[in-house]
């Protein structure tokens, strides 16, 4: 038989050229997902309108929030819990990978270990950018009211942005270590709604029993809701931006290794 | 032969998850640009023995070398020189088939240019090029796995390794896997891949190694195999005792098997069409009247009996054990 077949070599570039270039091409492949599986695209639009409607409306008139207008107080939260959520495509979409197949083949590639969870986490990132643009935006036609400047509205971005990113590899773990898509759904089912809603998200602590509450007042998701409130509605800062960043941080960096190290560890045992 | 002859050398690889022994010493060796292939029942360490070559499992002894690189010293060199399809076609749902395979050829760390020729000509060979703009999902499961396949060429790596390649596919995409696989052959690609079935074996492979529980239990060609277990029987089942016993006077030969209870015998059947016309002409002169008539090929099931003593498939199915 006669071949024409041309060998190719792989081209030569650094290290660091090449890690870069992974995480490039897995975040491609992950975000095409955001238009193209269904899902995604639903959730990513509808999910932040309904939750913000729902609480606008529903809960709204119940609920006294002092000075503060309810809509106002509530668009923080609703904010980060929609982020929260969001986050939780990457523990999806990691377990997705591993029960699918895919993950042994990129593990037979000669391409950077982390990749793959980069590309779940970073596309979660732009995709919560989506869906808060998309809730600013329908936050001001239900009568949200900021007080913010530009520059508080970056800082506010860039705080959602880190607890986002911490969440998507909290997100990553609970993806590897699940062993089924209903699994892991549960999982971070369980995880998120109590974080989010034992939190000042949507009613002022105040009112919460005195455990609940001092729970409540001092976990790190209160922290980034009080900072971005703080920032968009003029509510009292505190040290509620320090601590929302370095919670954040820690989280993403002790999320980050115990990621990687399972993901190296579950698939070469 | 010079130890360098070979692309893929295991030596005494050893396995266990828990209690559970699924690897007690495999030993393994594949000429360069031969293809061989690892048949044996689920549970065998078939999987096992793949994903430790291809880098994805650590054994717990033994070594594998693949194009002189030790998998456990070197993995990243071994993952250069080798192409991997697993069982379930491990493609992307939501991306084209051609955005399948340039993400493979990127992650393989080719350029940009080599990537897109690769891509092309891989399309135009596994028969794509019309589906190319349209999502994984959307393909049959005969060309997902002509995609998963064509992935892991993209890179013309010298070592290829296929995991039940046809496993679920109907009988024509089998073929057309087939050839595929034959034609990677053809062109120097060594090629190590596992299956249940001694036809898929003997089409593709240079030579079979048969593996069970954890061992290699029989090496050699097809023919070699197949020697073992008796080759394709024609089987005659007569009327009468009378009619075998004449029958027997007149087949002769030392391939004739009899059994007087079922009043039949069978003669291998080597010669082919022309054997059997001769045979029927013979009983006919003799007037032996024929109950029925069959062709048996030895099957995996054949092979399994004869060299172990149990049943290719069976009970145990613990060849999963590794994907966890």
């Amino acid at each position: 038989m006669s071949t024409n077949l041309q060998k190719v070599q792989p081209e030569q570039h650094s290290k660091l050229y090449w890690v870069l270039s992974d995480f490039a091409v897995l975040i491609k492949r992950s975000t095409v997902y955001i238009v193209r599986n269904m899902d995604q695209a639903l959730s990513t639009v509808f999910m932040p309108i309904m939750f913000l409607l729902l609480f606008r409306y529903v809960f709204g008139g119940a609920i006294d929030t002092g000075p503060v207008s309810y809509v106002n107080f509530l668009f923080a939260g609703i904010l980060v819990q929609s982020a929260a959520f969001g986050s939780t495509y990457t523990a999806i979409g990691v377990t997705t990978d591993i029960r699918r197949g895919i993950v042994d083949r990129f593990k037979s590639l000669p391409m950077a270990d982390s990749a793959v969870l980069v590309g779940h986490t970073v596309t979660d990132l732009v995709r919560n950018t989506i869906s808060s643009i998309i809730m600013v935006l329908v936050g001001f036609a239900v009568g949200f009211r900021p007080t913010a400047s530009a520059w508080d509205w970056l800082i506010a971005f860039g705080i959602l942005m880190l607890f986002t990113f911490a969440i998507s590899w909290m997100s990553a773990i609970m993806g590897l270590l699940s062993k089924t898509i209903e699994g892991v759904q549960w999982l971070t089912f369980v995880f998120v709604f109590p974080i989010t809603f034992i939190s000042s998200a949507f009613v002022p602590t105040a009112g919460m029993p005195s455990a609940l509450r001092a729970f409540a007042e001092n976990q790190p998701v209160t922290h980034v809701i009080e900072a971005i409130r703080s920032l968009t509605i003029g509510t009292p800062m505190g040290n509620h931006g320090w601590l929302a960043a370095i919670w954040s941080l820690g989280i993403l960096v002790v999320s980050y290794i115990v990621a990687v190290y399972i993901f190296k560890r579950r698939t070469a045992q | 032969m010079k130890k360098n002859d070979y692309s893929i050398v295991a030596k005494g690889l050893k396995k266990s998850f828990g209690k559970l022994i699924v690897l007690d010493g495999v030993d393994i060796k594949v000429k360069r640009g031969t293809i061989l292939a690892l048949l044996g029942p689920n549970g065998a360490g078939k999987t096992t023995t793949v994903r430790i070559m291809a880098t994805l499992l650590k054994a717990d002894g033994g070594s594998v070398t693949i194009e002189g690189h030790d998998v456990s010293e070197r993995p990243d060199k071994v993952r250069s020189v080798i192409g991997l399809t697993g069982q379930y076609a491990a493609v992307d749902e939501y991306l084209t088939g051609r955005e399948n395979l340039r993400m493979i050829g990127r992650l393989y760390h080719l350029g940009k240019a080599d990537v897109i020729r690769r891509t092309e000509e891989l399309l135009e060979q596994f028969d794509l090029v019309e589906a190319a703009d349209r999502t994984a999902k959307t393909y049959s499961g005969g060309m997902r796995r002509r995609l998963d396949l064509a992935a892991s060429l993209i890179a013309t790596p010298p070592v290829i390794f296929l995991d039940e390649p046809t496993t679920g596919l109907d009988p024509r995409s089998r073929l057309n896997l087939w050839d595929n696989i034959e034609k990677l052959a053809a062109e120097g690609t060594t090629i190590l891949l596992t299956t249940q079935h001694l036809e898929e074996a003997d089409r593709l492979a240079n030579s079979i190694a048969v593996i069970d529980g954890g061992k290699v239990i029989a090496e050699g060609t097809a023919d070699e195999l197949k020697d073992k277990v008796g080759r394709e029987r024609i089987q005659f089942t007569l009327e009468t005792d009378a009619d075998l016993k004449k029958a027997i006077k007149l087949v002769d030969g030392e391939t004739l098997q009899v059994d007087e209870k079922r009043k039949s015998l069978s003669v291998v059947h080597d010669s082919g069409v022309y054997k059997l016309k001769d045979i029927l002409e013979k009983f006919e002169k003799s007037k032996i009247r024929v109950a029925n008539m069959s062709l048996a090929k030895p099957t995996l099931d054949d092979v399994f009996l004869q060299l172990t003593g149990h049943k290719a498939t069976a009970e145990n199915n613990n060849e999963n054990g590794g994907k966890k």
